[in-house]
């Protein structure tokens, strides 16, 4: 016991003594979830932010000055990511915080940040309260009101569905969000929601819940859950005959999704932040540098990565110092930067105003259908 | 000097001492000290009042509780709620001033008090069962809770409760842990507290002897409960969000933890493991500047596993970490108890 608490010891105080700052460095600090239940969204959004930082040093850094990230795992718990979030800021002495993916994290952090005063960027945080916590929280994606609205309209002129089910997962914010903004943007334009059903993370069995569905006979379902579950009632409902498409979110891209769904997911159409076969210059550059480093197909949440990264970095060279106030006005006037997830805009409440695409699943991927303008 | 009394009890004045002590440093030096290093010594003195009360009914009563998160979280968003509509009413009410205090204590006690009803609930009926079964009970009520907490939206529901005003700080925090620690201490040496011994050790033994077991479980489960109640207001209001993700199963396992690993039946023993418990998180985190790689739970995981395998039955067992103290002349009798 003795042997282990001092080795112990001096492992932590040594660890701790060792300092990261360098005059020609500017660190940044990123929380992600790199373990726990959401770990490819935090995985894939750092791979995203790695790639920005890379491509910035070489070029030679913002103003000569070379980017050096610091990337803390929070689990997946809010607390973790408040106590991550406090020694980047308070320890490491960050001049910005990149984070965090899922917004239950983000809220948990933003009042840190906003004490602080340091600039907090998250990339794809869409709960709209995140951004309402204080004028030093940003983010580069758009809001749940505006993805639900988008499938309702998407819904409405384009399927000219007029009746649809919903089928939310209550144990997810996200979900609930999107299911609430759907609900509202379709019932104003004159659509009417037959039957608004539930589950719960984990559930396997989604057949009663998709039963009470078929017997209202709607022309879609809305279903904004996690890919997991969305492919296992894409399978269920294919087996109860139920033919009419599947709508749903971003949190539906994931190549997981066609493994788990099979063929039932196909003619299924969800919204995302962008589109791997957009052939504009900056789209495919970043899909070809990915998988060079990568080895894989970037996802939404690398993209977004990737443009929350170069979105700061673009900040940071226009700002006139990087104190906390000057970087937070430099990144307030981000205005039609062109990024792979689209031409990002902040607002005055600190949103991005960017356009949706939406892509439509078939046997070879996910095919690019139209986009949607806010 | 012992006997001296104060608000009637002996030797009180100690523990007066140490909440003195407490506010003292909290006004000194709390604004000079490193943010983070205070985060995570306000973190461990949460998780002492949550070991502390734990211990209560998994350590000295013995009886199995895995739902200690489930009483967090109603403490929590109970006292949230109501601070949060306090000040919402009447927005000229400085959080800092008096009144606030005030309004952030009541609230705190309510919390405290909602949890210690819903742990009287759920005892009474379910007190009658030992062991396993009472474990799977409790875990299936922390679980309830945490789902009723996602499906009420007035306090956000999934998407969690943002914007708690900031009203705990170390000087409360401190003031609680030395307040549940006082508690379950005098409680002990009580006859109360020697009735909770006597379920624990041996259930038939202590009915024969005219103790009502299950009123005594009860007591105890709805004790702990009231203090998991507090921690969780104290919790709300430092982190200035609550998310019932935070209050799942994995919670709980946490705070057992802790209490198994301090020993179950020891106060100080939960102390000491509740604060290395946190500290030790933390202190790893650096080790991932250098790996890449999260290899945090990993340590993490393998320490305890050496520690039970070197102490089973925790560090302190069911001692005291001052009957390990040679220089102090105890009694055989006070080692005993």
């Amino acid at each position: 016991m003795k042997i282990l608490n001092l080795f112990l010891a001096t492992a932590i105080l040594s660890l701790s003594v060792i300092s990261y700052s360098d005059s020609n460095e500017i660190l940044v600090g990123e929380v992600g979830s790199l373990t726990g239940n959401e770990a490819t969204f935090g995985t894939s959004t750092h791979n995203g932010i790695d790639l920005a930082f890379r491509e910035v040093n070489k070029k030679g850094g913002v103003n000569g000055r070379m980017l050096k990230l610091l990337t803390l795992d929070d689990q997946g718990k809010p607390e973790e990511a408040a106590l991550a979030v406090k020694k980047l800021i308070t320890q490491t002495k960050v001049t910005a915080v990149l984070g965090e993916v899922a917004s239950s994290r983000s809220l948990a952090m933003a009042p840190i940040a906003q004490r602080y005063k340091v600039t907090m960027l998250s990339p794809s945080s869409t709960n709209p309260k995140v951004t309402q916590l204080g004028d030093y929280i940003f983010r580069v994606c758009f809001i749940d009101p505006f993805q639900g609205h988008v499938m309702a309209k998407f819904a409405l002129d384009t399927l000219k569905a007029k009746k649809v089910a919903i089928l939310r997962d209550v144990k997810n914010d996200y979900s609930v969000g999107l299911a609430n903004f759907f609900t509202d943007t379709f019932k104003k334009n004159g659509g009417t929601v037959l039957v608004d059903q539930s589950y719960s993370a984990g559930d396997i069995d989604f057949k009663s819940q998709l039963t009470a569905i078929r017997a209202k006979n709607p022309e879609a379902i809305f279903i904004p859950g996690y890919y997991t579950e969305v492919g296992l009632i894409a399978r269920q409902a294919r087996e109860l005959g139920i033919k009419v498409p599947l709508l749903g979110g971003d949190g539906w891209d994931s190549p997981k999704l066609k493994e788990i769904g099979g063929s039932a997911i196909e003619n299924s159409y969800f919204s995302n932040h962008y589109s791997e076969e957009d052939k504009s210059p900056q789209v495919v550059e970043f899909i070809k540098n990915y998988k060079e480093v990568y080895g894989s197909v970037p996802d939404g949440l690398a993209a977004m990565g990737y443009d929350a990264a170069k979105v700061l970095t673009l900040a940071m060279t226009r700002a006139k110092s990087l104190n906390g106030p000057d970087l937070r006005d430099s990144l307030a006037m981000t205005k039609d930067f062109a990024g792979v997830t689209g031409k990002i805009t902040l607002d005055k409440s600190r949103n991005a105003v960017k356009s949706a695409v939406i892509l439509k699943i078939t046997n070879d991927g996910f095919k690019y259908q139209t986009t949607i303008h806010p | 000097m012992n006997d001296v009394t104060v608000f009637g009890i002996k030797a009180c004045w100690k523990w007066v001492v140490v909440i003195a002590i407490f506010w003292t440093f909290h006004l000194l030096v709390s604004d000079r000290l490193n943010p983070y290093i205070f985060d995570i010594i306000i973190y461990a003195g949460i998780n002492i009042i949550l070991a502390v009360s734990l211990n209560l009914v998994n350590g000295f009563t013995g009886q199995f509780s895995m739902g200690h998160a489930g009483f967090m979280s109603i403490g929590g968003y109970l006292s949230a709620y109501l601070t949060m509509l306090v000040f919402n009413l009447f927005p000229g009410i400085d959080t800092q001033s008096i009144y606030g205090t005030l309004f952030f204590l009541s609230a705190l006690f309510c919390g405290g008090l909602g949890a210690a009803v819903s742990g009287y609930l759920v005892g009474l009926p379910s007190l009658r069962l030992k062991g396993d079964y009472l474990a799977i009970i409790t875990l299936g009520f922390g679980e309830i809770i945490r789902v009723i907490i996602l499906n009420i939206e007035t306090i956000g529901g999934a998407r969690g409760l943002p914007g708690i005003p900031a009203l705990s700080h170390f000087g409360w925090v401190y003031t609680f842990v030395v307040l549940s620690i006082f508690t379950v201490w005098r409680l002990m040496q009580s006859p109360h507290g020697r009735a909770f011994l006597s379920v624990r050790e041996d259930e038939v033994a202590a009915e024969a002897m005219g103790v009502n077991t299950t009123k005594t479980k009860v007591r105890a489960f709805a004790l702990g409960a009231f203090f998991a109640g507090i921690a969780g207001g104290l919790f709300a209001h430092y982190l200035l969000y609550l998310n019932p993700q935070g209050f799942d199963f994995n919670k709980s396992f946490e705070i057992i933890i802790m209490v198994v690993l301090g020993g179950m039946g020891s106060i100080s023993g939960s102390v000491i493991a509740a604060v290395f418990l946190t500290a030790i998180r933390e202190a790893l985190r650096e080790l991932q500047q250098f790996t890449q790689i999260d290899f945090r739970m990993v340590i993490y995981s393998l320490m305890l596993i050496i520690l039970m395998l070197t102490r089973p039955n925790g560090l302190f067992g069911t001692k005291e970490i001052f009957h390990f103290i040679p220089l102090r002349r105890r009694s055989l009798h006070d080692v005993k108890a």
